[in-house]
């Protein structure tokens, strides 16, 4: 492989890995709360994108307009599908829960198939965000630049926000021990709202960022990223925010590079994941960063 | 007792008997569409009763039974398809020599399809049956996406996306319902076994399954494995149903299909998802309805909306699970006594007046 095949596959893996790493610290701050799998969370990627799809061309926004709006409307749905699928069944199973969370996923796919249609479309990418970058031999998109700049933002202000502010210190405490903070006067309730706010406009953020780097948008386009930014959150320990960044690279680094280094194994590319996945439940489940617990009694 | 018993037994072999003059009749009267949609409601009765072998009865929340049924479909189409047709079907790539001249009957080809299928359930079991709740949710779907990823990608072997064609059609409906009554007993005899209560325990509470000396893993393997195998038969009554298969079908949404059955019956009662099974299986079809356009009268058009069965299906499951958790049965069975019992008390009541 020459020099320039390789720098390019190394700006896509960042691409790609920071693109996992962004959607995976949604997923992780859900489950490091109220230890669920937000099976919604990937199709919230599809409604962001879907939404500034349209404020783009049928609304005739402005791109940074149209994006706002995206993540506003997909963060108060974040909100709004917790208060209605998950709050009730918070002393249920946690199979029920799943179940819910499942449901919720499959509604929302069958809604867009049925109000959007179930053909993919193509993203219309503002000129002002895309361009073409050439360096000596190799040429890139600015997004190759801009999504890792942004996910490290996003990053660096999700962190400040449960280190440092009171809410941050809440949902921690919560993480830890759920009746414990309530009896703290923590109110769990709140704080559990403002975690699905974080992850979900991380969420819409990815999704729009997702589909500017793919330019295409489809009512299913969220399950694969989906499930797979999940897997990137398990690899870095799951409930925590490093973790999820480290595993989302880990994640993106691996599967672009398999397929450089081995084209023949090209059509496996979506299987990785979950061999990586099922390697890292057997023989570490805390994760990268997580620490091993055995459940008692 | 023995005289309740035996009157049990009679009315066994009596709904069985009803059940076989059915079929005897519709074989020959209803019509191959009303034929076709109660195989069909067969087939999802296998497949949600093993599932809830799984999910209701030990507590595993698999998400895997798509990928099993998917290799049930195709090794049941492989050994029966004719050497003439795989000829014709392969052109892309050669089907590999061992399984060109193969060419089974259907019986021999539906078990070995179901205990193929169990061994990769055993052999997916192995490493995925450590974790528990969502993460073995999360894995046993990730397995089933790897299935259908090999299938895709092992050209000479299943001939890859394009998937497999002129399969043989079963359109009998003693085989689909046979089978399935079959399942059902055999499934009904693992509950009520030393087994089933194992599971059952399992499911209740697994620290303290294990402090009663139930090997917890082995008793996880095997009802896994014995779900696996179910499957599998199960998708090879599919590829016998549809006479062609391909990798598409058994995408996730095969599984919530099969997970829709299984909660709206009731975790834990076999009854509840054949109820539902069949209920769910004609449902679809009539809901056909909304996904056409619909005129009032000539005054009104409505256009039709592709997926909105779907859509349904979905808020039902959520509105089951958030406000009716139990499902239709429960964990309750049908069983004679509480019949029984009822005209008893009925009689008493008609004496003493």
């Amino acid at each position: 492989m020459s020099m320039d095949i390789f720098l390019q596959n190394v700006a896509n893996s960042i691409t790609l890995g920071s693109l996992y790493a962004l959607i995976a610290i949604g997923y992780t701050m859900v489950y490091g709360i109220i230890r669920l799998i937000n099976f919604a969370h990937a199709d919230l990627l599809m409604v962001a994108s879907y939404i500034a799809f349209y404020g783009i061309l049928v609304f005739t926004l402005p791109w940074y307009w149209a994006f706002i709006i995206a993540v506003v409307l997909t963060t108060i749905m974040g909100v709004s599908i917790e208060k209605v699928a998950y709050r009730p069944l918070r002393t249920a199973p946690r199979i029920s829960v799943l179940i819910s969370a499942i449901g919720v996923s499959f509604l929302l796919q069958n809604v867009a198939i049925v109000v959007i249609g179930a053909r993919p479309k193509p993203f219309p990418r503002p000129e002002q965000l895309v361009w073409n970058i050439n360096m000596g031999d190799i040429s890139f998109l600015s997004l190759t630049i801009l999504i890792p700049i942004v996910t490290f933002i996003l990053l660096l202000l999700v962190m400040f926000l449960v280190k440092k502010t009171k809410m941050g210190i809440a949902m921690r405490a919560v993480s830890r021990d759920f009746e414990t903070a309530s009896l703290m006067s923590v109110d769990v309730n709140k704080v559990i709202s403002t975690t699905f706010m974080i992850g979900s406009a991380l969420a819409g953020v990815g999704g729009i960022m997702w589909s500017m780097q793919y330019p295409q948008v489809d009512p299913l386009m969220g399950l694969f990223p989906g499930i797979k930014c999940f897997i990137a959150a398990v690899m870095g320990g799951i409930g925590s925010i490093p973790g999820a960044m480290i595993g989302g690279f880990v994640l993106g680094i691996c599967e672009i590079m398999i397929v450089a280094f081995l084209p023949a194994l090209s059509g496996y590319r979506d299987a990785f994941a979950f061999v990586i996945l099922i390697l890292i439940l057997l023989f570490r489940p805390g994760g990268i960063l997580g620490e091993n617990t055995v459940e008692k009694v | 007792m023995d005289d309740k018993k035996q009157i049990k037994f009679i009315l066994n072999i009596a709904v069985l008997a009803l059940i076989c003059v059915f079929l005897w009749w519709g074989n020959d009267n209803l019509s191959s569409f009303y034929i076709r949609i109660l195989n069909l409601s067969a087939i999802f009765v296998i497949l949600g009763i093993s599932m809830n072998l799984v999910l209701g009865f030990t507590g595993m929340f698999s998400l895997g039974h798509s990928g099993f049924m998917c290799i049930g479909a195709y090794v049941a189409s492989i050994l029966t398809m004719s050497p003439a047709s795989k000829e014709i079907i392969y052109f892309m790539e050669p089907i590999t020599p061992i399984l060109a001249q193969i060419q089974w009957p259907i019986f021999p080809a539906i078990i070995m399809a179901g205990v193929v299928a169990a061994l990769f359930g055993f052999l997916v079991g192995i490493p995925a049956l450590r974790l528990r709740d969502d993460y073995l949710a999360i894995a046993t779907l990730g397995f089933a996406e790897i299935i259908r990823i090999i299938v895709t990608n092992t050209i000479t072997i299943t001939n890859g996306a394009l998937g497999l064609k002129n399969i043989p059609s079963v359109k009998s409906m003693w085989v689909y319902w046979g089978i399935a009554i079959i399942t059902i007993i055999i499934l009904k005899k693992i509950v009520n076994s030393s087994w089933g209560y194992s599971f059952k325990a399992i499911r209740d509470n697994e620290i303290a399954a294990e402090a009663m000396g139930i090997n917890l893993f082995s008793h996880k393997l095997l009802s896994f494995s014995i779900g696996a195998f179910f499957a599998g038969i199960a998708g090879a009554l599919m590829a016998f149903l549809i006479t062609s298969v391909d990798p598409t079908m058994f995408r996730f949404t095969f599984t919530f299909q099969i997970l829709l059955i299984v909660v709206l019956g009731g975790m834990g009662s076999l009854t509840g998802s054949v109820i539902s099974a069949v209920a769910i299986t004609i449902l679809m079809e009539v809901l056909r309805v909304v996904e056409e356009p619909i005129n009032f009268f000539g005054l009104l058009q409505i256009p039709g909306l592709p997926g909105m069965r779907m859509v349904i299906f979905a808020l039902g499951l959520l509105l089951v699970i958030l406000y009716y958790r139990q499902g239709l049965m429960g964990t309750r069975e049908f069983n004679w006594d509480y019949i029984l019992n009822k005209i008893d008390s009925f009689r008493k009541r008609g004496a003493s007046m």
